[in-house]
């Protein structure tokens, strides 16, 4: 099993009353709530928690992009990443993932990326999204398109890193007369891809198809979620005819490691209230403009709208599986049953989540990476085929 | 006055097309909440013509063909539908996004039309002025303010939503982004060609109108000096709903009746 240490890089500071009272932190949350001086000292300390993961042993350090929110302050992995390629020596740094169809030319992340992975010597791998719902709105790119945009950008992506240039490329979305890639990726073929998703059947099939086997990432959902489409991926590799290896799996999740059950609980608790009713909080329509998922999908978020929008307590998230919360003795059993029912062969976990203070969050990494790291990677290991 | 419902194939597309009345053709161009149902102002209308009432491609209970990607795509398939029904001296009344499509229309080809009647239409956009909303509004909201009356939004969203309802809203919600997300239903190339419209256009305009606020009526006013521009006081972005008799009235006296 791989162990990603996985920052969202979250603006802590935020006065949370006024984002409760605006009802979301994305879109429109005025951006006078954020102050340039609280975020230098907040960028610096999340950096240096990445570059700690290093040191504590994690096989890689990840970093996202969300824009125009207070939930992550990172509308470009491409500058953490940077920062982390040149401050590191060995870890493998993941950006999960570019948001492909905001950008109005792909060929700048295949350049930025294959940047990444020379200067790294080899140590990218590359992630791609649609971006969620709302970025939709911030960025106005057409979410009816979003789908056909992310395909054709991630095809010219990888035939700019893997054909010879120069090359004509002739897409509906983007027409390029030279594709001629400088620098070529460090990494042969090319870095490897992850596609992290909230969870849908349309990015299942597409990542799970033979000519890719693209690494899949369920991000931030109920365990009975997270397994349901692990299982789907699994089936759908059946489906065209092959097994899916566990490395092809990943789940992310966060986890708090304390002494003992209550001093985890009492302490992940408010700062973990805030990741998920504060940050993660917004309005239906503005997850999901029309197009951005199938019709179906949006009735079925729409039936669960309850469930889903509603607020939920760390304890109710403990039991769901949308936290692993613990000792590590708790941290390790939790993470053994979920994985064998799930065999993911990547485990992403957020140390740093909400409003978590520096303290915490770094007491809580090397906990993590001290008791619960080593049993899972040995865990894992056992059910590699020799 | 009775409406026949009927479904008509033209470029590879079923669309469903209700009629109703006699004399010249009028053809209505809905907005984005699509016309589930015949409405009170079409009955008035039929009257005196032979109201036209499709469901655009992508709306409603027509199919959603995958050529539709844009608001020419959609002009096009309505000249070919004026063209495939050898409808002449039409009478083209379009609402909002409705009344984009129908100057789209015009800017190419206005021999098959007699005038055009424009409800709060989209299809330009004002220095200063951002349309409201729609997709990021809940679905009270937009009901809201569609509505001066909120007597008439009530109304609107005691109105049961059945499963077949809501698949067509959802329908009829993503052909709207499809045409009108970015940018945000309007052409930016409109402007240079409306001069190419030779047929006289009445601009109506409800003054409280919340989704194209009434400045753009004055903007259209600039755009096309030969328009006449008529503003409804105490009314929303559908006067047709809101005030269905003044509305047929403009209409009668504006459009006429004979041929």
């Amino acid at each position: 099993m791989e162990t990603v240490l996985f920052h969202l890089m979250p603006y802590a500071d935020l006065d949370l009353k006024a984002g409760r009272d605006h009802g979301t932190v994305w879109v429109n949350l005025p951006n006078s709530n954020f102050d340039p001086v609280k975020g230098h000292e907040l960028y610096n300390r999340y950096l240096d928690e990445l570059e700690y993961g290093e040191e504590l042993g994690f096989d890689a350090i990840a970093v996202n992009e969300h824009h125009q929110t207070a939930y992550g302050l990172m509308p470009s992995p491409i500058v953490t990443a940077s920062a982390l390629a040149r401050r590191t020596q060995r870890v493998k740094i993941a950006i999960l993932g570019s948001a492909l169809p905001l950008r109005d030319h792909p060929l700048m992340v295949a350049e930025e990326h294959a940047m990444i992975d020379v200067i790294s010597g080899g140590r990218l791998i590359s992630g791609f999204v649609r971006g969620i719902g709302a970025e939709y709105h911030t960025f106005g790119v057409n979410p009816t398109f979003s789908h056909d945009r992310f395909h054709e950008a991630h095809d010219l992506i990888v035939r700019g890193w893997t054909e010879p240039g120069p090359f004509a490329f002739q897409g509906r979305h983007y027409n390029v007369q030279y594709v001629n890639v400088w620098p070529r990726p460090f990494q042969k073929p090319h870095p490897p891809i992850w596609i992290p998703s909230q969870g849908s059947k349309e990015t299942i099939d597409w990542a799970a198809h033979p000519d890719r086997r693209y690494t899949y990432l369920q991000t931030f959902s109920p365990a009975n979620v997270v397994q349901r489409y692990l299982d789907m991926y699994r089936d759908t590799c059946k489906g065209f005819g092959y097994e899916a290896q566990d490395r092809q799996l990943g789940w992310a999740v966060p986890v708090y490691v304390a002494a003992t059950d209550e001093a985890a609980r009492r302490e992940a608790k408010p700062h973990f209230e805030a990741f998920r009713n504060v940050f993660l909080k917004m309005p239906v329509e503005m997850l999901l403009p029309p197009g951005y998922t199938s019709r179906e999908s949006l009735k079925n978020v729409m039936k669960a709208k309850a469930a889903i929008f509603g607020d939920i307590t760390l304890e109710k998230s403990i039991e769901l599986g949308l936290i692993v919360c613990g000792s590590p003795e708790t941290a390790r059993r939790v993470l053994e049953d979920h994985w064998k029912h799930m065999r993911f062969g990547n485990l992403l976990v957020l140390c740093q989540f909400g409003t978590l203070p520096a303290d915490l969050t770094r007491r809580n990494m090397e906990l993590f990476a001290r008791e619960v790291m080593p049993a899972v990677k040995q865990l894992a290991s056992k059910a590699v085929p020799a | 006055m009775a409406f026949s419902q009927r479904f008509i194939d033209i470029d590879g597309c079923r669309l469903c097309l209700r009629r109703g009345g006699s004399g010249a053709p009028l053809l209505y161009l809905h907005g984005a909440s699509g016309v589930p149902a015949v409405m009170p102002f079409m009955e008035k209308l039929a009257a005196r013509f032979d109201v036209l009432v499709p469901e655009h491609p992508g709306f409603g209970l027509s199919d959603e063909p995958a050529w539709l990607e844009n608001i020419h795509d959609l002009a096009y398939f309505y000249l070919d539908l004026l063209r495939a029904l050898d409808l002449k001296d039409v009478r083209v009344v379009g609402s909002s996004l409705g009344g984009w499509l129908a100057l789209e229309m015009a800017v190419r080809d206005t021999s098959r039309m007699k005038s055009l009647v424009l409800v709060g239409p989209a299809g330009i956009s004002v220095p200063g002025i951002q349309p409201g909303d729609i997709f990021l509004w809940s679905p009270e909201q937009v009901v809201r303010n569609l509505f001066f009356d909120q007597k008439l939004a009530e109304q609107r969203l005691a109105e049961p939503v059945t499963p077949e309802l809501l698949d067509m809203t959802l329908k009829n919600r993503h052909t709207v982004a499809r045409l009108g997300w970015e940018p945000r239903l309007h052409d930016p190339h409109l402007p240079k060609w409306l001069h190419r419209i030779d047929v006289p256009v009445k601009i109506v305009w409800g003054e409280e109108d919340k989704i194209l606020p009434v400045a753009y009526a004055r903007e259209f006013g600039k755009l096309m000096p030969k328009a006449q521009v008529e503003i409804v006081p105490r009314c929303g972005h559908l006067p047709q709903a809101e005030k269905p008799d003044l509305f047929c009235d403009i209409v009668f006296r504006f459009a006429g009746a004979k041929g």
